[in-house]
């Protein structure tokens, strides 16, 4: 297919709207990222036609929700080419993702003086849910420390791996900086000492072809709404080995198998983990979303982000005092910056003002940016419907804010 | 003045604005000009943590009335911080405690107030009532 973003602006009734009487320029996908019309119209469809409990009734409309359901999973496992459907986990996100695996692998595998290894440019999301179970069974996290340029040192990587490791939970690529790690290559050196890994993909899945068992990962977490899907869906994949391991983390109606007063056995994969009725709207959209890319070519998507990318940071760096933060070599299309001693508050004040939707603050980083040793930044992250005239829109709004603060 | 005087003084004053780039810079104006806090202040036990700007407020009692100093490091957080050190500082407590603040509305300046701003700003107009409260207790 040929990559025509005219009509791929048109399948996005969000981005058709003004704001503060100017046309909105979206550049904070990293944050979440607008649904196209299909994705808007499968909702619809299943509230109109198709809602009903699934895996529960014998009636036609629960078969008809739970095929659907069902068949959303199996569309995923070819996504992200898992070895089974059963090894993909619904979830209401990335965050739940995680912590579902920390808290599970924890209860089961940590002991004291156990130790974890994440790395500097985490998200809270994937730091926060390691340190409280480090904390709980008196282990330790340890951190994979980055350079200027916001790259991980593998050298020191390797040192802090040891007889003593037991899990390592890395990002995919940072929401802060924009760096895509070299998970492949990390997980392969965890496993050399029979580690599992954890990859947080919640910014990777929009950008890059996922293919879990080329990358070997044991887990991999992504949400939907970052991925042009409803907040809501997310998923956990999980190596079938390690998800028949790990005890349940939450417990009730659909996750079990036979219950007594005493005691109750558990469902199989993929029910074990899916306590409760499923947010089944957010999932089949999810579905239709990853559809959706399929059919431009996630190739093509990266091609045309690297391509916005490299334009946005050519132009942007023109500006006198403008700082990028994060300049790996191997990045996804975000942009942190500051210019000069400007505020990213205030900075984010102005260019809100020009109609540009940036995010400022520590993006959930915080630790990162204690690195930089700066209290925030500026970010403009773009999706494959964002344009080369958006960016100008962005510098523009820029040099506006360059021009009232300074 | 009383609180509600200076509102409505202030809304006039806003009505001259042409666009929101006019009352913008006259808020980076008022923030990069007022010298709002001893930097002595500025301490932990002092500090509004927002997730997006920080504010440090500091409050004293004198002959009935609440003094407030406050200073943000974004600049147009402290602009805003100096209009509502204008409105609630050298008051009584329980005017304070009674202020509806609805210039902020009115001077369209209340997204700076939303909770997803984040920006210390609503947190500090919470704090100063506070504040309001435990002087009124302690010395009424």
């Amino acid at each position: 297919m040929i990559f025509n973003i005219n009509k791929i602006r048109k399948d996005f009734p969000a981005l058709q709207q003004e704001v503060y009487k100017k046309p909105l320029v979206y550049l904070d996908n990293a944050a979440t990222t607008q649904k196209p019309q299909a994705v808007i119209d499968r909702i619809v469809k299943y509230n109109t036609y198709e809602n009903s409990n699934i895996h529960r009734g014998v009636h036609y409309l629960s078969q008809k929700a739970t095929d659907a359901y069902e068949q959303a999973r199996i569309f995923i496992k070819e996504y992200i080419n898992t070895a089974e459907s059963h090894e993909i986990i619904f979830t209401k996100g990335t965050t739940e993702s995680i912590n579902i695996i920390a808290s599970s692998f924890g209860k089961k595998f940590l002991k004291k003086d156990d130790e974890i290894i994440i790395s500097t440019m985490e998200h809270h999301s994937n730091l926060v849910p390691w340190q409280q179970v480090c904390i709980e069974n008196r282990a330790h996290l340890k951190v994979i420390p980055i350079n200027e340029k916001g790259e991980l040192l593998i050298d020191e990587f390797k040192k802090l791996l040891n007889e003593k490791t037991k899990f390592v939970a890395l990002t995919h690529i940072s929401n802060a900086l924009g760096t895509i790690n070299p998970v492949k290559e990390i997980i392969e050196m965890a496993h050399k000492f029979d580690v599992p890994v954890l990859i947080d993909g919640a910014q990777g899945i929009p950008h890059l072809k996922i293919d879990v068992q080329n990358l070997d990962c044991d887990f991999y977490c992504f949400s939907g709404h970052k991925v042009f899907a409803p907040m809501g869906s997310g998923v956990l994949y999980g190596k079938e080995k390690w998800l028949e391991k790990l005890p349940p983390f939450q417990f009730g109606g659909e996750m079990v198998e036979n219950v007594t007063f005493e005691k109750t056995t558990f469902n199989e994969l993929p029910f074990k983990f899916e306590a409760g009725t499923p947010n089944v709207e957010s999932i089949l959209g999810l579905e239709t979303a990853l559809r959706y890319i399929s059919e431009i070519g996630i190739e093509n998507i990266a091609d045309y982000e690297n391509d916005l990318l490299n334009y946005a940071t050519k132009e942007l760096t023109k500006i006198d005092g403008l700082r990028i933060i994060g300049t790996a070599e191997k990045k996804a299309s975000v942009i942190s910056f500051l210019i000069g001693n400007i505020h990213p508050y205030d900075a984010g004040t102005i260019i809100d003002r020009m109609g540009v939707a940036v995010r400022t603050g520590h993006h959930c980083a915080q630790p990162v940016l204690d690195w930089f040793d700066i209290p925030g930044t500026i970010r403009a992250s773009f999706a494959f419907y964002n344009t080369k005239d958006e960016v100008d829109r962005l510098v523009e709004a820029v040099l506006q804010a360059k021009k009232m603060l300074e | 003045m009383t609180i509600p005087e200076i509102e409505n003084q202030l809304e006039s004053e806003f009505q001259y604005f042409e666009d929101w780039m006019d009352k913008y810079n006259y808020l980076i104006e008022m923030g990069k000009s007022l010298p709002l806090i001893d930097p002595k202040l500025k301490i932990q036990s002092n500090l509004i943590s927002g997730c997006q700007s920080r504010v440090w407020l500091h409050a004293a009692y004198e002959n009935g009335k609440i003094i407030f100093k406050a200073d943000s490091d974004a600049v147009i957080t402290k602009g805003i911080i100096s209009l509502l050190i204008r409105v609630l500082s050298n008051q009584k407590p329980d005017d304070i405690l009674n202020a509806k603040l609805e210039f902020i509305d009115k001077i369209d300046l209340k997204e700076h107030l939303s909770p997803t701003r984040s920006n210390g700003l609503l947190s500090m107009i919470k704090q100063m009532k506070l504040y309001a409260l435990a002087f009124k207790t302690k010395y009424q």
